[in-house]
């Protein structure tokens, strides 16, 4: 099949089945990209998300712009792209036309109550594989359980402290100790 | 002119949205509120809806106020500009990322990032997980969705059990919407 047509195809249909935004779609990316299609490695993935949670606008966008460019070019690029925002853009302007009061359907809202319960699953699931796949070491051990409890008690205190101030620390700390490695072995060299 | 400020407020929204959707909310309602586009009571709905639908939150919320103030071009002006900022800024980012990446402190940062993010991504699973059964800020249990998260459990260790891969994420939302039907509807 047409690589373009591919990427358009995948990424809607990775678009059509996101439902609480961003860290649910790393799951489906990376059961579609890295498994499936091996277009991206799991490193690739992770790069990707650092980059994804560190520059503005949604995560989705910026996973999909990063993966079409990698197999496709800038054309790539603009149709994984397309195909992320286009399902959700007919699916709301849809329900801006024809649902004023959507969500008032029993069902409809059962099936939502029940989707975000698979949701949050979900994203569960893409991070005990992110953990699986992390490189081992001490340092990196210490960040992710430092920065997991802390995300938590921002999330269960409502703390106005968004996880960019976390990464931002986080960096700073392994500069840091790397500046100081250097420095030691540095040290070590002239004795 | 409707157009016009459409699209000058959600590229704002676009450029300044750092961390995902929710971090994002309150940017959206400052602009949102600022152009009058929608009562404090609509953009509380609409962000229940947006949630509720597939796709980035963000677009979301821009195709239905686009739509909501100026029909189909509104909701493709605001889609566009919402999605343009960061279109632009990672395909730059691509572009120069192989020797970007290769630089040894620009390696150093990223080494206590990549954990970072991973520990930020496992408390939100956690918290979205615990905060559906318990509802933390009501301290009341939700037996049915305490049913339901367990169900999904068992499915996806089964299933890898059975298959020796992973379920499919697709499958899984399937699942639980009909099992949000069911027993919801009960």
């Amino acid at each position: 099949m047409n690589i373009l047509l591919e990427l358009f195809l995948i990424f809607a249909k990775i678009s059509l089945f996101t439902f609480g935004g961003g860290y649910a779609m790393i799951a489906m990316i990376e059961h579609n990209c890295v498994e499936k299609k091996k277009w991206i490695t799991h490193d690739e993935l992770m790069d990707i998300t650092v980059i994804a949670e560190s520059t503005p606008g949604p995560i989705a966008i910026n996973c999909a712009t990063y993966t079409g460019y990698k197999v496709g070019g800038l054309i790539g690029s603009i149709s994984s792209t397309l195909g992320i925002v286009l399902p959700s853009f007919i699916v709301i302007y849809l329900i801006s036309m024809f649902l004023d009061n959507f969500l008032e359907f029993t069902i409809i809202s059962n099936a939502f109550k029940g989707i975000k319960i698979g949701g949050g699953i979900l994203i569960l699931s893409a991070s005990i594989t992110m953990i699986r796949k992390m490189k081992k070491g001490i340092m990196s051990r210490v960040i992710m359980i430092c920065s997991c409890i802390s995300m938590l008690c921002i999330n269960i205190l409502a703390l106005d402290f968004s996880s960019i101030s976390l990464m931002l620390i986080a960096g700073v700390i392994s500069l840091v100790v790397y500046i100081l490695q250097i420095e030691m072995v540095k040290v070590g060299v002239t004795k | 002119m409707i157009c016009l400020d459409l699209f000058l407020g959600f590229l704002k929204v676009g450029c300044f949205a750092y961390g995902g959707a929710y971090g994002a909310i309150p940017l959206i309602r400052d602009v949102v509120l600022s152009y009058g586009w929608l009562s404090d009571e609509m953009l509380s709905y609409m962000i229940a809806v947006s949630e509720s639908t597939p796709g980035p939150i963000m677009v979301n919320l821009a195709t239905y106020i686009g739509s909501d103030q100026a029909g189909l071009m509104g909701a493709i002006i605001a889609t566009s500009a919402v999605v343009l900022p960061s279109f632009l800024v990672i395909l730059l980012i691509t572009i120069s990322l192989k020797t970007l990446l290769k630089d040894r402190y620009i390696q150093a940062i990223l080494h206590g990032l990549k954990p970072c993010v991973v520990g930020i991504v496992l408390a939100t699973g956690i918290y979205m997980v615990v905060n559906n059964c318990l509802n933390v800020s009501n301290r009341v249990m939700d037996l049915k969705a305490m049913t339901i998260t367990s169900i999904l459990l068992c499915y996806m260790v089964v299933y890898k059990y059975i298959f020796k891969k992973k379920s499919s994420p697709i499958g899984l939302i399937v699942i639980s919407a009909i099992m949000g039907i069911v027993i919801y509807g009960v």
